[in-house]
């Protein structure tokens, strides 16, 4: 892609370079209509966490000071009255998001890296018999075979096979079915797979744990960053690479001095995307969570209650989530576009 | 990790010798690709290949509790059989109703598009058997999401999960992406005061959908939100958007295009901003026009990208469960219910059985409607634009 110069504005004055004034007028008309269409809802939502529970049943009350007075009730109620009933979850969601995402950047990147510079050839006999081999410990374990009796004789099958019948074809695939293989993943409804995680992580005794919520979200977000993060790496040339090479540094070296510093402006925006998706996920927290690693979605999903939604109790909760990513996203906000951007072109 | 790892098992196996250490590093380096790719590859696998399948099988069979455990039959395509034919067919794929002649006027121009297309293709040279059979599939599934759609919207008809899902998918991402274009298009001029517009467009992405759920709730209710004096000014205080099946669907895709606007936004605003100012500028001095400009300049940039934006919000889209859940509650009756949704139900219900149906029902429909996407409109467009 080109060097980006400053100034763009050229597709809607007849001299693209200078706007009318009446042209400029309509812009920010438009501009503030979607403005107000994007901050009314959060206004609200922020007032009403400072109104009492009367003043929201009462029917609207707009502005504070003049038609209701603010307080503090509900985020003294929430933060300090219950003790940990707002904390931990909050450090839940802190934790999982953060680990996970760092997580999901660190395996992600690596991979893509690696689909972006070295040629696979993934055999596709092997892979049928792979998942064949699956299929008979599902269905062993289906029969009633106790589950490690059954991965066992799975394991055993495969490797006999792949001896076998598994170089028998010649491979035509290749890093692109890699990476559509990846990505396909993302396809799935969660609800498709949480039954057996759920089942999975029992087994595994990882229910109701941290680390539990942290392996289902990086692996659900591991085809976000490696399908963000590939082309990205295309763009760096590999030349500079080479001459690394060349004075003898190895291929870890290269990509942790040369590549990732290269690659920060996507890595940043890849980031905060892939935090904010753990951050704000319901599905997969409301069967893995039990009540210590309960997280801020749950929660606030939890507030309604047979009385009726507790409105107050909700916006308190959304905005304690929300203020976190917003003050992040103003900070990496310059990062954002241009990242995900050179992962869409080509993606 | 995985790299130190390595590292710490070949140093216990490796005798302690300095020629050794160094074809250590090399074994290392040469084995970087394995290294690198495996992590995810392995993750992914265990994570979504391996239940992907447990739920294939679940799909087949029945779920039931019995004393110390459950206990899972097989039976075959019943659960399918059930979605599409029988008890839940009403449910899933709605009532068939008579097709309205509006609907059969659309459903005709489709066809002859569709038959003119696939015969253009039969006769010409670049026909193979293979290209042909899926040409076949295509069409034949097509026709009956047409089908489908036509006859449960119009009359007597009501629209089954599936459909509806179709309908928050298409009216979502269509309004979505042409928003998203408009403001990318408008911020792109050198406007002052543009980085703020960026910032607060951007915020409706960062808040939990479970959130943007009750907030739509509480700003739609028509007594205690913001707009009840309105209602009352308009009249309409007695009725409820919620207990009419148009407006709550409305409900919903408004609230879903409020939410995932900015990330249409946010991507074309950077594609265009991509656009060098000395590309623009060759143009005119080659005497273009703006609609030339329009064509030949901006279009070939936002076009590719476009596509692919499209593609992954259609993806996206497609699993859309927290918004109904909470917005509508999937009312009235079934009116917003969308797939994710009624699998979420039947699993509350543990007839996981039909849960995993439903999913994999899902899971067959965001696949063929992105395959048709990207071989039928995706590849088009960017050729039109080359």
């Amino acid at each position: 892609m080109a060097a980006t110069p400053k100034n763009r504005s050229w597709f809607m004055a007849s001299n693209p370079f200078k706007m009318s004034p009446m042209w400029k007028l309509i812009s920010y008309f438009i501009l503030g209509i979607w403005t107000t269409i994007v901050l009314f809802p959060l206004y609200w939502l922020f007032i009403t966490a400072f109104k009492k529970p009367i003043d929201v049943q009462a029917g609207p009350r707009y502005l504070p000071f003049i038609d209701f007075q603010p307080t503090l009730d509900t985020w003294n109620d929430l933060l300090f009255q219950q003790g940990n009933f707002v904390l931990r979850p909050y450090t839940n969601t802190i934790i999982i998001g953060i680990v996970s995402a760092i997580l999901a950047l660190i395996i992600g990147t690596a991979a893509s890296y690696a689909l972006n510079r070295f040629t696979y050839r993934p055999k596709p006999g092997l892979i049928g018999v792979f998942i064949l081999c699956i299929v008979l410990m599902v269905v062993l374990i289906g029969v009633g075979l106790p589950w490690f009796a059954a991965v066992a004789v799975g394991l055993g099958i495969f490797f006999l096979l792949a001896q076998t019948i598994g170089k028998r074809f010649k491979g035509t695939m290749g890093n692109s079915d890699i990476a559509f293989w990846l990505i396909s993943q993302r396809m799935l409804p969660p609800i498709a797979v949480i039954i057996p995680i759920y089942v999975m992580f029992q087994q595994a005794s990882l229910l109701n744990t941290h680390v539990g919520v942290i392996i289902a979200y990086t692996s659900v977000n591991l085809p976000l960053v490696i399908w963000f993060m590939r082309d990205y790496f295309n763009s760096i040339p590999i030349e500079l690479e080479e001459s690394a090479f060349i004075d003898g540094a190895s291929r870890y070296t290269v990509l942790w001095r040369i590549v990732l510093p290269l690659a920060m402006p996507g890595l940043i925006a890849t980031f905060l995307i892939v935090l904010v998706f753990a951050w704000n996920e319901y599905t997969l927290a409301l069967f893995l969570t039990g009540a210590e690693t309960q997280t801020m979605p749950l929660l606030v999903a939890a507030q309604n209650a047979t009385r009726g939604p507790q409105w107050w109790n909700i916006s308190v909760l959304v905005t304690l989530m929300i203020a976190p990513i917003v003050v992040l996203a103003i900070f990496l906000e310059r990062y954002i576009a241009k990242g995900i951007l050179v992962g869409a072109v080509k993606g | 990790m995985q790299q130190a790892e390595d590292k710490r098992l070949t140093d216990v196996i490796s005798v302690p010798r300095r020629a050794e250490r160094r074809s250590i590093g090399a074994i290392l380096d040469a084995a970087s690709p394995n290294v690198l790719l495996l992590p995810a590859v392995v993750i992914v696998l265990v994570l979504s290949l391996f239940p992907l399948i447990v739920s294939l099988y679940l799909s087949l069979s029945r779920f039931q509790f019995v004393r110390g455990g459950f206990q899972i039959t097989f039976i075959g395509f019943r659960n399918y059989e059930k979605l599409l034919f029988g008890s839940e067919q009403r449910h899933f794929l709605g009532k068939l109703g008579v097709i309205e002649p509006i609907w059969l006027v659309l459903l005709a121009v489709l066809g002859v598009s569709m038959a003119v297309m696939f015969f253009q293709y039969a006769t010409s040279s670049r026909m193979k058997p293979f290209g042909l059979i899926m040409r076949v599939i295509t069409v034949a599934l097509t026709a009956a999401f047409a089908l489908l759609m036509a006859s449960t919207l119009s009359g007597e008809g009501l629209p089954g999960t599936i459909v509806v899902t179709l309908i928050f998918v298409f009216g979502s991402v269509t309004l979505q992406y042409f928003i998203g274009l408009g403001l990318a298009l408008l911020l792109s001029q050198n406007l002052p005061g543009k980085r703020f517009f960026r910032i607060a467009f951007l915020l409706p992405m960062m808040i939990t959908p479970v959130g943007i759920g009750f907030l739509f709730k509480m700003l739609t209710n028509t007594t205690q939100g913001p707009f009840a004096p309105l209602w009352i000014a308009l009249g309409l205080i007695d009725y409820s958007w919620v207990q009419d099946a148009g407006t709550a669907r409305l409900a919903v895709i408004i609230g879903d295009v409020w939410q995932w606007t900015p990330f249409m936004f946010i991507i074309l605003l950077a594609a265009l901003e991509g656009v060098s100012r000395e590309t623009v500028e060759a143009g005119l001095v080659d005497g273009a026009n703006r609609t030339q400009l329009f064509r030949f300049i901006l279009l070939p940039e936002i076009v590719p990208v476009s596509t692919t934006l499209i593609l992954i919000r259609l993806i996206e889209a497609f699993k859309i469960v927290d918004m109904p859940n909470i917005l509508t509650g999937g009312g009235p009756g079934t009116a917003t219910e969308s797939v994710t949704l009624h699998a979420y139900n039947n699993w509350r219900a543990l007839d996981l059985g039909l849960s995993s149906a439903l999913s994999y029902l899902l899971l067959f429909t965001v696949t063929f409607v992105a395959m048709v996407f990207v071989n039928f409109v995706r590849h088009r467009a960017i050729e039109a634009v080359g």
